[in-house]
């Protein structure tokens, strides 16, 4: 697989960790009154789509950024990647 | 009908026209005391263990596909019961108990071989790790042994023993462990389920569960609705796709694992061999091919195919313990879709709903559990109770922090 770094371009996907699915970004709040709960659900329950996919990946043997990966899971074939970065502040996290 | 020497030598001489198909090919009944989704192995068995040990003969299985077409028949054949941990070792002993007896229990050639299983050893540390397994192995009633590299020189003098990286220093040694037919697996159980009054109804995908107030009382199929007093999910590699249909989300992740198989070569590897400092398995089949394996590709995917960069690594590991296999050629390779859950080890629970009950997660090492899985999902669902060795598979164990995790990787499956 091909993944195009939006800053590096095309590199090869070995280059990468998987890490899972995006929701792994929305780290709940622990001091909420559900927190135990929802940290079950954030550390242990997946979606696992077959189709669409957003996703994780670390380019550890590249420049070390996290990426946001949209895959299909039935063809392997990649529609989009952004830096997890950017997607991270939009959903209002500070970084 | 049952099998024997002189029928099939009776059947040779008389131009083997009495054979007879092995398994009816109903329609759907209105309704059913218990269905099985998936006609894989551990589907099979249960539907067969349900008949025959507790009674329960008013089943069906429902098959997508065809029985045997999913993961029994794309796995790399090894039975085995080397594990750990108190919650999976005694499980996989009793699987391993029943392989020993299953070709009686089925009539059926299963062409089950014990020939031992090498856990190779390449580090002080490793020997110690090792050393700890087989004594929980014999805690469980299991057999093992530390061999010193001398015991393996006698065995399998062609391993790579003086690998500058990876010297060979010993070995976890199980016997009873070896290899089976994997598709006669799925079609012994099939008959023998079949003439117990078993439905095994194929090409009838799920497409939904009718749920009334918390209580599963059928499923939607492409076939018609049927109706069950309880409805028991058996689809590992897609088991993500179909409980969401019950509005499930699931500890697994689904994942491909690829497997391979050289051109036929004379009798060159007595048992099976794994490689300890990286991922490697083979063994060698009836039929002279090299079957092998390694690493899961390592990223969500219901694709049954892998990428070549996994493909590197497993023929890497290979020639790092046995050079001589880089003489042999590859004849097929292909992936299988794997449950990869959140521990490394698997489920068989009853679900939050009602007469709902759930088997997956078996990560790569289901086809070894096949008949304790379904010796032990019939016993849940017979008596809603577990089975005593399958007391520990329950989806609920990480809220009570009570992961089986025989690797300690944390939650990470593509680890496991």
């Amino acid at each position: 697989m091909i993944i195009h770094h939006p800053l590096l371009g095309p590199r090869d996907a070995a280059e990468f960790v998987y890490k899972g699915d995006v929701t792994l970004i929305d780290r709940p709040d622990w001091q909420a009154e559900d927190a135990a709960e929802a940290f079950h659900d954030y550390l242990y329950l997946r979606d696992n789509p077959a189709g669409e996919h957003r996703e994780l990946w670390f380019h550890e043997q590249g420049d070390r950024s996290w990426l946001v990966v949209t895959r299909n899971t039935l063809t392997h074939e990649i529609t989009k990647v952004e830096l997890a970065r950017d997607v991270a502040r939009e959903r209002g996290r500070s970084r | 009908m049952k099998y024997s020497a002189l029928k099939i030598l009776w059947e040779g001489l008389t131009g083997n026209k009495g054979w007879a198909p092995v398994w009816r090919e109903p329609d759907p009944k209105p309704e059913y005391d218990v269905i099985i989704i998936g006609g894989g192995g551990h589907g099979l068995a249960t539907a067969y263990y349900l008949a025959k040990e507790f009674g329960v003969a008013n089943v069906a299985v429902l098959e997508k596909g065809w029985i045997g077409g999913g993961n029994v028949g794309r796995n790399t054949t090894i039975i085995r019961s080397n594990y750990l941990l108190e919650g999976n070792q005694p499980f996989y002993e009793l699987s391993l108990k029943l392989w020993e007896g299953l070709e009686q229990d089925l009539n059926y050639n299963a062409m089950i071989s014990q020939r031992g299983i090498l856990n190779l050893i390449h580090s002080d540390a490793q020997r110690d790790a090792f050393a700890r397994r087989a004594n929980g192995m014999r805690l469980s009633g299991a057999d093992s042994e530390l061999l010193d590299t001398a015991g393996i020189r006698k065995m399998c003098p062609f391993l790579d023993f003086e690998n500058a990286r990876f010297p060979i220093q010993g070995a976890l040694w199980q016997p009873r462990g070896g290899t089976v037919r994997h598709d006669a697996v799925a079609w012994g159980y099939a008959r023998g389920a079949d003439a117990r009054g078993v439905d095994i109804i194929q090409n009838c995908e799920v497409t939904g569960f009718q749920i009334e107030n918390g209580t599963c009382t059928g499923v939607e199929t492409s076939r018609g609705a049927i109706r069950a007093r309880k409805v028991a999910v058996c689809v590992a590699g897609s088991s993500g796709r179909v409980m969401a249909q019950a509005g499930m989300r699931l500890p697994i992740e689904s994942h491909v694992l690829q497997a391979f198989v050289s051109e036929g070569l004379k009798p060159v590897i007595p048992g099976v061999i794994t490689f300890g400092a990286g991922h490697f398995y083979v063994s060698q089949s009836d039929k002279g091919g090299l079957v092998f394996g390694g690493d899961i590709d390592g990223y969500n995917t219901y694709a049954q195919r892998g990428g070549l960069p996994v493909v590197e690594d497993v023929c890497e590991g290979g020639m790092a313990i046995m050079p001589m296999i880089g003489r042999a050629r590859l004849l097929r390779m292909w992936g299988g879709v794997m449950d990869m859950s959140m521990d490394g080890s698997p489920f068989i629970d009853k679900t939050h709903i009602d007469g709902l009950y759930f088997n997956g997660g078996w990560c790569y090492g289901g086809f070894k559990a096949t008949p304790a899985s379904g010796y032990c999902y019939a016993h849940l669902i017979a008596r809603d109770q577990p089975h005593e060795v399958a007391t520990q598979f329950r989806l609920d164990r990480f809220a009570r922090g009570a992961m089986i995790d025989e690797k300690g990787q944390g939650a990470q499956p593509n680890l496991h």
